[in-house]
């Protein structure tokens, strides 16, 4: 096992009934977190491939459609979940040395940063609902769209549906609108915006939870933390939950700014 | 042979004697099952989720050989019949395959086949079963209260779009299910890497324990995967979001490939762990080490590993490129070769063996004979150019189930068979159980022989209507699945029986190798008194047979003193009394 712990004498620790021994138990805590997280990142994986596929599909309306994300209102949010992700490590050390008012500190600006990141996605989102950028019935784009970029798009996209050599724009029906679906482009984009964005929200959401519940566990010194495991194992989710964002951000945001 | 009583009752049927503390009778309330965090518990509360699930399944499967008798078949409207072949997809596959083996006998089996006292996260197990139930509870509720009819495969985009049935209550339903074989695979996981007993080297491990491991591999990289693909569709029904909707660009493709990546390798999470179950039954009834023990694990990892690089097999007629289409081909007659060294290993351990005809061994050769059917004719849908005439036909519902219900339910009548004793401590009716295991195999030929005919001659699978040429192979399929049907409900009825009228089964009624039969039938609810030592290999079966070829060897125990339980921990040499087994010489 390469995960080697310097497991704390100082923090008392409790063994269950089917373990034993401690170190045994604590191993087994952590390998199977870490597989927990297997199974997240495949479940945010398949995700992120959706993602690279459309993107390779319709390069020009994602270029386009990303753009109209606020890629500094990102950044911060992605400082905001670097610095919780930092004192998260903090409070999972301050724990395992005993320190109980610092491991409140700690968890609590991490609760405090991930509530700030959904501060500021609750800005972002709220402009996305006012620009009509959720996808669905009201969806609009408003930004012109250089025909140019449609129609070169256009012609792409039929040769990867059909196979057959590149079709000549002129060889569309004359009332043929290729706008209209330059638009639902842009809501594939934003549906795969939204979908991702949220499940990361989400994941902040339980994290907060998960957080909270311990601090106020620390708080009120209830015996099920006199153990620093679990606030070892929430510490590794939050990364997980950070560095899914890390991911995220240069992904949907940044890629194909020049 | 002799030292097992057919006749039930010949030993006794207890309750005049105050039972040993086991962990069926340690405490007696609802709320001591339904809160219990013991593996074993939880194996019997999964045993009873998935038989009601599987019961459900065979009736909606009724209704599909009912209607296919005639040509216009004029029983069921055919949004009913849309509904119900559905329905029977969607509990077979999620709600009873899945879950089958790994939740029930790996539950109950795995730990102590390691010498623990229970797996790593006993609580995440209990949950794991809630998960599950109100998985089902939805997904029944959804199904009885209007259906879906989307087939089990939810293709887009009909199921987002344009169907008109519960789309959403089902697929909420088999998502939460999803995590359900998540904690599962989790647990084992860790439970194999972390819990193993002094000695117990990967290589000593039983074959079921591979398997297990390997089954757990593929639960834990590919449900994820699945659960946010059908995530996806419940947020473009419910939502208007478009991810694979074509109406705006979206790929259905894609939502293909997303589902298959999980859902072919839950084939192997199905017929993985039956063939965990056939080793251990073929090593134990043949009296030999497993013939190429190394083999035959690795060959587990290795369908795990190749099942994630084959489901581009399911599209090959959907657009795929031609050159994807070669190499996905191309893997899908590889996983042939790790299948096929299980096969020949198990002959081979078949082969000069000291063969004890029990129940169980008869379940696990309709296994290897009817899974080398299952899988050669998956070679005829690997190749590129034939697939195109056999997909979507009926000669892939044969095969499919040649698999599942030819290999992975022979494998777990098998295994329900071979370890019933120890979970409930009663011997089931051996002249029962081997007419059962006929009937199933005559009947399961029955229905699904004719369905490769019908599928070679064009008979496309889902259509409620057929030309009346095809209606002859079809009376066949229905009377045989009406014969396999008496064959499930035999060892139904010789099973409950058994709870309650089944003689007293002691510690090894077989002589078989293994932690599990050192302890008593039933265990104790902590599964060992002490942590076992392992010295040996797996299925070191020469000292048995040694023995019983000297006739010095029973697998009858001298009744136990009360209070004497003790005498249980240590994994002693096979108790040794004057009574013999000729009749298998």
């Amino acid at each position: 096992m390469s995960l080697e712990l310097q497991h704390p004498a100082v923090a008392p620790q409790r063994l269950s009934h089917q373990f034993e021994q401690i170190d045994q138990q604590n191993e087994i805590y952590i390998v199977g977190m870490w597989t927990f997280l297997v199974t997240e990142i495949m479940f945010f994986g398949a995700l992120f491939v959706a993602l690279t596929v459309y993107r390779s599909v319709y390069p020009d309306a994602f270029e386009q459609a990303h753009s109209a994300l606020n890629v500094w209102l990102g950044l911060t949010n992605t400082f905001i979940l670097l610095t919780s992700s930092f004192t998260a490590a903090m409070a999972v050390r301050s724990k395992m040395l005993g320190q109980r008012v610092l491991t409140l500190l700690f968890l609590g600006i991490t609760i405090v940063c991930a509530f700030g990141f959904l501060g500021v996605k609750y800005v972002e989102y709220s402009a996305e609902f006012r620009e009509h950028h959720f996808p669905g019935p009201n969806f609009q784009w408003s930004q012109t769209v250089s025909p140019s970029t449609a129609q070169g798009d256009l012609a792409a996209n039929s040769q990867v549906a059909l196979g057959v050599p590149k079709i000549g724009v002129n060889e569309f029906p004359a009332n043929y609108q290729p706008q209209q679906l330059e638009l639902h482009k842009r809501e594939l984009f934003f549906s795969l915006y939204f979908v991702m964005t949220g499940l990361h929200g989400f994941h902040v959401i339980i994290g907060i939870l998960v957080l909270s519940t311990l601090w106020l566990l620390i708080y009120f010194n209830h015996p099920t933390v006199d153990d620093y495991m679990p606030v070892e194992l929430a510490g590794l989710y939050w990364h997980f939950v950070d560095i899914v964002w890390i991911f995220l951000y240069p992904l949907v945001y940044l890629i194909g700014k020049q | 042979m002799s030292s097992i009583p057919l006749n039930p009752g010949a030993i006794g049927t207890g309750g005049r004697t105050r039972a040993r503390e086991n962990y069926l009778n340690i405490k007696h309330t609802v709320s001591s099952w339904l809160l219990t965090a013991d593996h074993k518990r939880i194996a019997v509360l999964y045993m009873i989720s998935i038989s009601v699930m599987f019961l459900f399944g065979g009736v909606a499967a009724a209704g599909i050989r009912i209607a296919l008798v005639r040509p216009h078949d004029t029983f069921f409207s055919s949004e009913t019949y849309n509904k119900l072949f559905s329905a029977h997809g969607i509990i077979m596959v999620f709600f009873f395959l899945v879950p089958s083996i790994p939740a029930t006998l790996g539950n109950f089996l795995l730990p102590i086949m390691i010498g623990a006292r229970d797996l790593a996260f006993p609580r995440l197990n209990l949950l794991s079963w809630y998960l599950y139930m109100f998985g089902a509870v939805l997904v029944m509720g959804a199904i009885l209260f209007g259906g879906i009819d989307t087939g089990w495969t939810f293709y887009e985009p009909y199921s987002s779009v344009y169907s008109n049935t519960n789309v959403v209550a089902v697929i909420v339903g088999v998502f939460i299910a999803g995590f359900s074989s998540i904690a599962t695979g989790i647990n084992f996981l860790v439970t194999v890497h972390k819990m193993r007993a002094p000695g117990l080297t990967w290589f000593r491990l039983p074959l079921f324990v591979w398997a297990m491991y390997a089954t757990s591999i593929i639960i834990v990289l590919g449900t994820p995967v699945v659960a946010i693909t059908l995530l996806m569709v419940v947020l473009e029904r419910v939502f208007g979001v478009c991810v694979f909707n074509p109406a705006c660009g979206g790929d259905p493709i894609l939502f293909e490939h997303l589902f298959w990546f999980y859902s072919h390798p839950a084939v192997y999470i199905m017929i993985l762990p039956s063939m965990g179950i056939i080793s251990e039954v073929i090593a134990c009834f043949a009296r030999k080490r497993i013939f190429g023990y190394e083999f035959v694990a690795f060959s587990s990892m290795a369908i795990a590993l190749l099942g994630f690089l084959v489901w581009g097999h399911h599209m090959f007629v959907t657009g795929e490129s031609m050159y994807s289409g070669m190499v996905f081909s191309l893997i899908t007659f590889l996983i042939a070769v790790p299948s096929a060294i299980k096969v020949f290993n198990w002959s081979a351990t078949l082969y000069k063996g000291n063969v004890w005809l029990t129940s169980p061994l008869v379940f696990a050769i309709g296994f290897i004979l009817l899974f080398t059917i299952g899988g050669l004719t998956g070679l005829f849908l690997a190749s590129l150019a034939v697939d195109v005439h056999l997909n979507m036909t009926y000669f892939v519902v044969a095969h499919f189930h040649y698999v599942m219900v030819g290999g992975a339910i022979f494998g777990y009548m098998a295994g329900l068979h071979f370890w019933w004793p120890k979970i409930t401590g009663r011997m089931y009716p051996e002249g029962w159980a081997m007419l059962s295991a006929f009937i199933m195999f005559i009947g399961f030929n029955l229905t699904f022989f004719p369905q490769f005919i019908l599928g070679f001659d064009g008979m496309p699978r889902r259509y409620h209507f057929y030309p009346p040429e095809f209606q002859m192979w079809n009376i066949l399929s229905s009377a045989g699945s009406s014969v396999l049907a008496v064959g499930m409900i035999i060892p139904g009825i010789y099973f409950l029986w058994s709870l309650r009228y089944g003689a007293l089964a002691p510690s090894n009624p077989w002589g078989a190798k293994g932690l599990e039969w050192t302890i008593p039938s039933p265990p104790p609810s902590h599964n060992f008194d002490n942590v076992p030592i392992v010295t040996e290999d797996a299925y070191a079966y020469e000292a048995i047979y040694a023995a019983e070829l000297a006739g010095d060897y029973s697998h009858v125990e001298a009744p136990i003193p009360l209070g004497a339980e003790a005498e249980y921990s240590s994994p002693a040499e096979p108790s040794k009394l004057p009574n013999s087994s000729e009749e298998r010489q």
